[in-house]
């Protein structure tokens, strides 16, 4: 994993901040472009934005932990996301869920793994309510229609395929890029 | 329901907008929501989350009033307008007020009988006020951990009815921010940045929090327990400074009017409990007095740096070393009153009493809670044997005389200690804002008019308005005198308006010869340590101050025969060794958040932010032949000063050079030297005041070198 402040990285974040303006009214579009780059909201990364924004840390806090799309904890190397929009909720979204946090070995109250394989979500509507219930994989790859036993077999796949191709501990799987690019191959994460 | 139709008519010609409260007629006079209206007709809406002094917020929904025509509303947030008819009463609003309350507590730590602020809670007194006689849900499965991080303050975040008072009161009057709401929903908390502790954050300790929470969820760190402890252990000296605050206000606790010198009273008190001395910090204010006006007239002579910035207050100094290094020069290095004190009690009276100074104990009475913070700090502590041992607030004392049994009304007055027990009207008036410019001014008038000086009474820069300034002229005359003569004073109170005045002064928009600050809105008659009360209370204690001076036979701290004697006896002269030593100190720039947490594979930058001195994260033996360590502070400071440029620069000549694989750059959190321009540390080296035009510079004499040669590097965990 490369560090959030390694010089070229930060200058990244640098040009985050300067292309939409160093204004609070901007820190919800730069904490969306820094949690595309490092996968979630590094605290020293938040702190620095809070800084160049003249914001407190607190208040650039609250807003990284009031929505749903920010996460100020790493994430795993899959990231799962289980609708649980209308459609998919009426057709069992909940049991489908709840299959896929007994396969990736999550405790209660835990949303990723300790060896950040797996990072488990539930979230709204994702727009494909005619396969519903659907989940979706590093946003993207979209599987339709799932069951209890379809979505344990996902996991055990993904799994295999963790073990198979592990990411190098440090240098290019860290997410790089778009996390949806590297994630397509299955090369991304924040493994490591 | 009945309305009041017998309108009184409005007097013909008089164009005041009327509306109708409860059946009463009530003139609308530029009242920002129905709740100030109703309350200036005598009608006590109750809210959590309404302050005159913050902005609104609408957040308890126990204010709610029905408008007729428009429903139930809440009061707080709701323009007045003619012709409106409001209920404060009706059935409906008192089934939703008990409902509210009712929900309220479900969420709240009902652990009443234990809880430092019982008594004092206005949760507590709101349900008891519309009788609520059960609380239908359950109490909350888990309980969060209780901050006590900080040395002033404790957060108990079960207690939190997330009314965002104190969360106002940070960000507006103080300007800082420390706390703030985050998550969401049902886990939405009140919290200092990253959840952090409130010790670890860029909170200055000054608990204007603790003067707005309504319930126990922001209160004072209580040490009543040592100082029993120290009151207990016979072979222990105990020996209390108050300060001046502090005797106008304790009073309220035991029902006195604010403003009422009680000072006779609590050392009366204080000795009951068991204190062997009780001397007053105005002894030490006349000391802090007159060397800053001595510190403040070498600097005019000397050229500067000026503004002179008071440093009296430790929530302001705390401020300056988070936000603005490059001021800690102008910060006078004289210590506070209470440091003055503590060093005179343990390095001149302890000796000459024939006591050893750690067995004497120092007990600072104050209305701060920021003074604790300030008794803690390394440099007033000498080896390890602090000047000052404990700092209790106005509310702690009160509860510790309440917990004797004392009753203060009736307890006959007795003198302080002497010979530390007496200041002058000057001294007196350090504890409202304006007071301490208004002492040096006096100081000034009495060193250049010697025995011939008149009283000064400097009242432009008295009272509670939010900025005040004045001119002196030191020649004696009105003030347009020769402008070598005459001394631009500012003075003002609450961190925001501070901060703006810095920028002002910094901007150069502004120009002052001394400016005093004080956190506290009031100053420290509205400190955090007060008992709580109106925001009239503070101006009352202000006029309370201003009585006793003016009553006082001693008007200026050079009036005060026992500082004559103390630089006679051991001082020496102003701006001796000696009085260098033992009353003056230094400043140090600090970073805002404790420990960011670093990357878990840069050792390094992780070291350099947990760091407490420079080079200390280095200390790990150099492994030659591993990349340099190059990091770039991007802290408050540093950024300001464009920190974020200088490590553009080294990232391109990094590749221009060729050198990628030989450096590992990084930014870093604070290396706190922001007050010497930006800051780079390079391996265990440590290189302050570059620039964005001289980063190159820097880069080829600094980096390139060291990086093509044979590398020392500090030793690392992982590669």
């Amino acid at each position: 994993m490369v560090p959030a402040f390694e010089g070229r990285r930060f200058e990244k974040l640098n040009d985050i901040i300067e292309r939409n303006g160093r204004t609070p009214s901007s820190l919800i579009p730069i904490l969306q472009e820094v949690q595309e780059e490092y996968r979630y909201l590094p605290e020293e990364v938040l702190t620095y934005v809070a800084t160049a924004l003249g914001l407190p840390p607190s208040a650039v806090f609250g807003v990284a932990t009031f929505y749903a799309q920010f996460s100020t904890e790493p994430k795993g190397r899959f990231v799962i996301k289980v609708c649980d929009g209308t459609a998919c909720h009426v057709r069992g979204a909940d049991t489908v869920h709840f299959a896929v946090r007994r396969a990736a070995g999550l405790e209660p109250g835990r949303k990723t793994t300790d060896d950040l394989t797996f990072t488990v979500e539930q979230v709204n509507c994702v727009g494909a309510c005619s396969m519903a219930p659907v989940v979706t994989v590093n946003d993207r790859r979209v599987y339709g229609d799932m069951t209890q036993k379809e979505a344990a077999a996902l996991v055990e796949r993904l799994r295999k395929e963790a073990e198979e191709e592990p990411v190098p501990t440090e240098g290019a799987g860290d997410g790089v890029g778009t996390a949806g690019e590297r994630a397509a191959d299955g090369a991304g994460g924040a493994a490591g | 329901m009945a309305v009041d139709i017998k309108m009184t008519p409005p007097s013909a010609g008089e164009d005041k907008a009327w509306m109708t409260i409860d059946g009463r007629q009530v003139p609308v006079e530029g009242e920002r929501n129905i709740l100030e209206v109703a309350r200036k007709a005598g009608i006590d809406i109750p809210n959590f989350c309404y302050h005159s002094e913050l902005s609104v917020y609408g957040a308890c929904r126990l204010c709610l009033v029905e408008v007729e025509g428009r429903g139930v509303v809440a009061s707080c947030s709701t323009a007045p307008e003619a012709g409106m008819v409001v209920h404060t009463n009706t059935q409906r609003i008192r089934r939703l007020r008990r409902l509210t309350l009712e929900l309220i507590l479900a969420d709240h730590d009902r652990e009443c009988t234990t809880c430092v602020k019982s008594g004092a809670c206005r949760l507590q007194e709101l349900a008891n006020r519309f009788g609520l006689d059960r609380v239908r849900f359950g109490e909350r499965d888990g309980r969060e951990p209780v901050d006590t991080s900080s040395p002033s303050l404790v957060r108990d975040p079960n207690k939190c009815i997330l009314c965002g008072d104190c969360v106002r009161m940070c960000s507006e009057v103080q300007g800082i921010g420390a706390i703030e709401f985050a998550y969401r929903g049902s886990e939405t908390a009140v919290v200092p940045a990253f959840d952090k502790g409130l010790g670890d954050v860029d909170c200055v300790n000054c608990g204007q929090c603790v003067q707005v929470c309504p319930t126990g969820a922001l209160t004072v760190r209580s040490e009543t327990e040592r100082v029993w402890e120290a009151i207990h252990d016979p072979d222990t000296t105990v020996v209390v400074q108050m300060a001046p605050a502090v005797r106008v206000a304790l009073g309220e606790a035991f029902g006195l009017d604010p403003g009422t010198q009680a000072a006779g009273k609590v050392v009366a008190a204080l000795k009951s409990l068991g204190v062997d001395r009780v001397f007053d910090t105005t002894f030490a204010a006349d000391l802090t007095a007159w060397e800053e006006t001595h510190e403040f007239l070498r600097r005019r002579k000397e050229g500067g740096p000026l503004p002179l910035f008071t440093s009296c207050c430790p929530a302001w100094v705390r401020y300056c070393e988070q936000y603005h290094a490059d001021l800690l020069k102008n910060l006078s290095t004289c210590r506070s009153p209470q440091q003055m004190m503590g060093s005179v009690l343990k390095r001149y009276w302890a000796p000459r009493q024939g006591l050893e100074p750690d067995r004497v104990f120092v007990v600072s009475l104050m209305p701060c809670t920021a003074k604790k913070f300030e008794a803690a700090r390394p440099e007033f502590v000498r080896e390890g044997c602090p000047d000052v041992d404990c700092v209790i607030t106005t509310g702690e004392a009160a509860a510790m005389i309440r917990e004797a049994g004392i009753d203060l009304e009736s307890i006959p007055e007795e003198p302080f200690d002497n010979p530390l027990g007496m200041g002058s009207g000057a001294a007196v008036i350090f504890g409202t804002t304006g007071g301490v410019a208004e002492a040096v001014v006096r100081t000034v008038a009495g060193i250049v008019h010697g025995q011939d000086a008149p009283r000064v009474d400097f009242t432009p820069v008295r009272g509670h308005r939010g900025l005040k300034e004045a001119t002196v002229d030191l020649s004696g005359g009105d003030g347009k005198g020769e402008s070598g003569d005459r001394v631009r004073v500012a003075v003002v109170h609450g961190l925001a308006r501070a901060g703006e005045l810095v920028r002002a002064v910094k901007e150069g928009r502004v120009d002052y010869d001394l400016v005093e600050v004080m956190a506290c809105p009031g100053g420290c008659v509205g400190g955090g340590g007060q008992p709580v009360g109106p925001g009239e209370t503070r101006a009352a204690r202000s006029r309370g101050l201003y009585r006793i001076d003016r009553r006082s036979q001693l008007h200026r701290p050079q009036d005060n025969p026992h500082i004559a004697r103390l630089y006679r006896e051991w001082l020496g002269e102003v701006g001796s060794h000696m009085a260098h030593e033992a009353l003056h100190t230094r400043y140090h720039p600090h970073r805002r958040i404790e420990g960011v947490r670093a990357t878990a594979s840069t050792p390094a930058a992780a070291g350099a932010a947990a760091a407490g001195a420079e080079g200390d994260a280095f200390a790990a033996a150099k492994v030659p032949g591993e990349p340099l360590e190059v990091s770039v502070c991007v802290g408050t400071g540093c950024y300001l000063r464009g920190s974020h440029h200088v490590l553009r620069v080294f990232n391109r000549l990094l590749d221009e050079r060729g050198l990628r694989d030989r450096v590992n750059l990084s930014a870093t959190f604070c290396l706190e030297k922001c007050d010497r321009g930006v800051s780079v540390k390079v391996g265990d080296r440590l290189i302050t005041g570059v620039g964005p035009d001289t980063a190159a510079e820097v880069f080829e004499r600094e980096v390139s070198g060291r990086a093509a040669g044979p590398v020392e590097t500090p030793g690392r965990r992982q590669g």
